[in-house]
């Protein structure tokens, strides 16, 4: 998993948390909730996401690490285990 | 002191057989049924009848994806109404604004859908959505009415089985006589279909409509008639006192003259005609009319067996000392039972007879039952009438709740 995968995993988790938005220009290093219109709810849907489509468990703790997409590259890419 | 006139002013449906008014009373008149075989979870196929509005005329993706279905139903309806009314949402005082809505249950759907994704994942209960418990509270889909609109008012639902649609609309009577608010939006939604578990259930009860041909599966007082065809849809009407609807000059559908509310006491799921019947002449009562002040009867009647019959007895029992019956039709033999939705729904299929002076038939009558061959049955075909001044509307539901409303013509 490179990071550039991660990120379009996460982009494909949004556009369906968040179909409204135009996602064809998120600036990787802005915070996510300043560029879309995204609530606590609609991370915690991101999160749950995460759970069920790639079996990644973000602790509530770390939900400061999916503050923009290069955070969440950076945080999730080595989370993605090659399946064997 | 005199309580208030109560008139309704704004129409706003879904159906399965028309997303608005115009639609589905054209329709009723046609004879086009809104029936269709769909998927059941679980079940297989069986006729039901589904809604084909589109919801996103009023809400966004995201807003539809986290709602409910009956929640995107309510909204539309609402929404529809408001347009239809030519009130101006932004000049109200949106805290003085009701909205009402009946609903037979809600939640089945949504707790439904999350049991069967945790099945997914081995019944592990930390992939149950945090969305569930907004989406199964009781008032979800009056609260997603007051969200989308930014009505401050109280928005709540009215739990009353099939009976509910009657009361939304009996409720909003009584708030703004009651001066606790200045204009209502009420009526009954249902996004029954959606729910397995309700198919099911009235499959175990043997109450479950099935036909080779979904379009003739809805056949209350037919001889063959075996069920009830589950179908999801909204009715919301916009509901004034009479100063303020003539103050702006609003369109007036109808005057709501009486009603009643009362409960069998008898049995979880067996209909009572004595009740029924008790229902139907206190409403009259309430109304200040005689029987032979009602014009058209819109029944109840499901399409089950015995259902049918029961209220016949209790119509034939109120009207027997009528010289000319009262017109009587079904609304259900088109669009199947809506359930919370049913009572509304049905009502406005009706109200455009207070000038088009027809009345839409029960269809899907091959061999009537005789046991439900009362005198006024319209069936079939519609048939013109001289004058429709009034229309009583049953709607009776489980565990024994009997709402009978009563609609007049308005005359200033």
């Amino acid at each position: 998993m490179t990071k550039d995968n991660c990120k379009k995993l996460v982009i494909d988790i949004i556009s369906d948390i968040a179909p409204d938005e135009d996602l064809s220009a998120i600036k990787p290093d802005i915070r996510l909730r300043d560029q879309l219109q995204l609530d606590s709810m609609d991370f915690l849907d991101i999160v749950m996401e995460l759970r069920k489509r790639h079996g990644i468990e973000v602790p509530e703790a770390d939900y400061g690490q999916l503050a923009s997409l290069q955070s969440c590259a950076d945080y999730l890419t080595p989370k993605f285990v090659p399946k064997a | 002191m005199k309580p208030s006139r109560i008139v309704i002013t704004g129409i706003g449906l879904t159906a399965p057989n028309g997303n608005s008014l115009a639609e589905f009373r054209r329709n009723l008149l046609a004879g086009v049924s809104g029936i269709a075989t769909v998927d059941v979870r679980y079940m297989g196929r069986h006729p039901a009848g589904m809604c084909t509005f589109d919801p996103l005329k009023y809400q966004k993706k995201k807003e539809v994806r986290i709602g409910t279905r009956a929640g995107g139903i309510s909204i539309y309806c609402a929404r529809e109404a408001l347009a239809d009314s030519g009130l101006n949402l932004e000049a109200q005082d949106k805290s003085r604004i009701g909205i009402y809505l009946g609903i037979t249950e809600h939640g089945n759907v949504e707790t439904e859908n999350e049991v069967f994704n945790i099945s997914q994942f081995k019944y592990d209960t930390k992939f149950w959505t945090h969305h569930h418990n907004p989406r199964t509270v009781a008032n979800n889909p009056a609260g997603e009415v007051s969200l989308n609109m930014g009505i401050t008012g109280p928005a709540y639902t009215i739990g009353a089985a099939c009976a509910a649609g009657n009361m939304g609309l009996i409720h909003a009577a009584q708030m703004l006589r009651l001066g606790e608010v200045d204009l209502a939006f009420a009526g009954g939604v249902s996004e029954s279909p959606q729910t397995f578990g309700i198919f099911a259930g009235f499959k175990s009860q043997n109450a479950l409509a099935a036909h080779e041909d979904p379009t003739k599966a809805s056949r209350p007082f037919d001889q063959a008639r075996n069920g009830i065809v589950i179908s999801e849809g909204g009715c919301i009407y916009t509901i004034e006192r009479l100063e303020d609807a003539q103050a702006r000059g609003a369109r007036i559908y109808g005057e709501i003259a009486g009603y009643c509310v009362n409960s069998d006491a008898t049995d979880y799921v067996l209909p009572n005609p004595e009740r029924q019947a008790e229902c139907v002449r206190k409403a009259i009562a309430h109304a200040g009319m005689t029987i032979e002040d009602i014009h058209l009867v819109n029944t109840h009647a499901t399409s089950t067996p015995q259902g049918d019959i029961q209220e016949c007895i209790a119509i034939a029992e109120v009207f027997k000392n009528r010289t000319t019956p009262p017109y009587i039709n079904n609304t259900k033999s088109f669009i199947g039972h809506t359930m919370g939705a049913a009572g509304a729904l049905e009502l406005a299929g009706n109200l455009p007879s207070f000038d088009d002076l027809v009345i839409h038939p029960t269809i899907n009558i091959d061999n009537l039952d005789p046991q439900c061959d009362i005198p006024g049955l319209v069936v079939n075909q519609p048939t013109a009438a001289k004058q429709v001044c009034s229309i009583l509307n049953n709607s009776f539901g489980m565990l024994g709740i009997n709402s009978t409303l009563i609609i007049k013509r308005f005359a200033p």
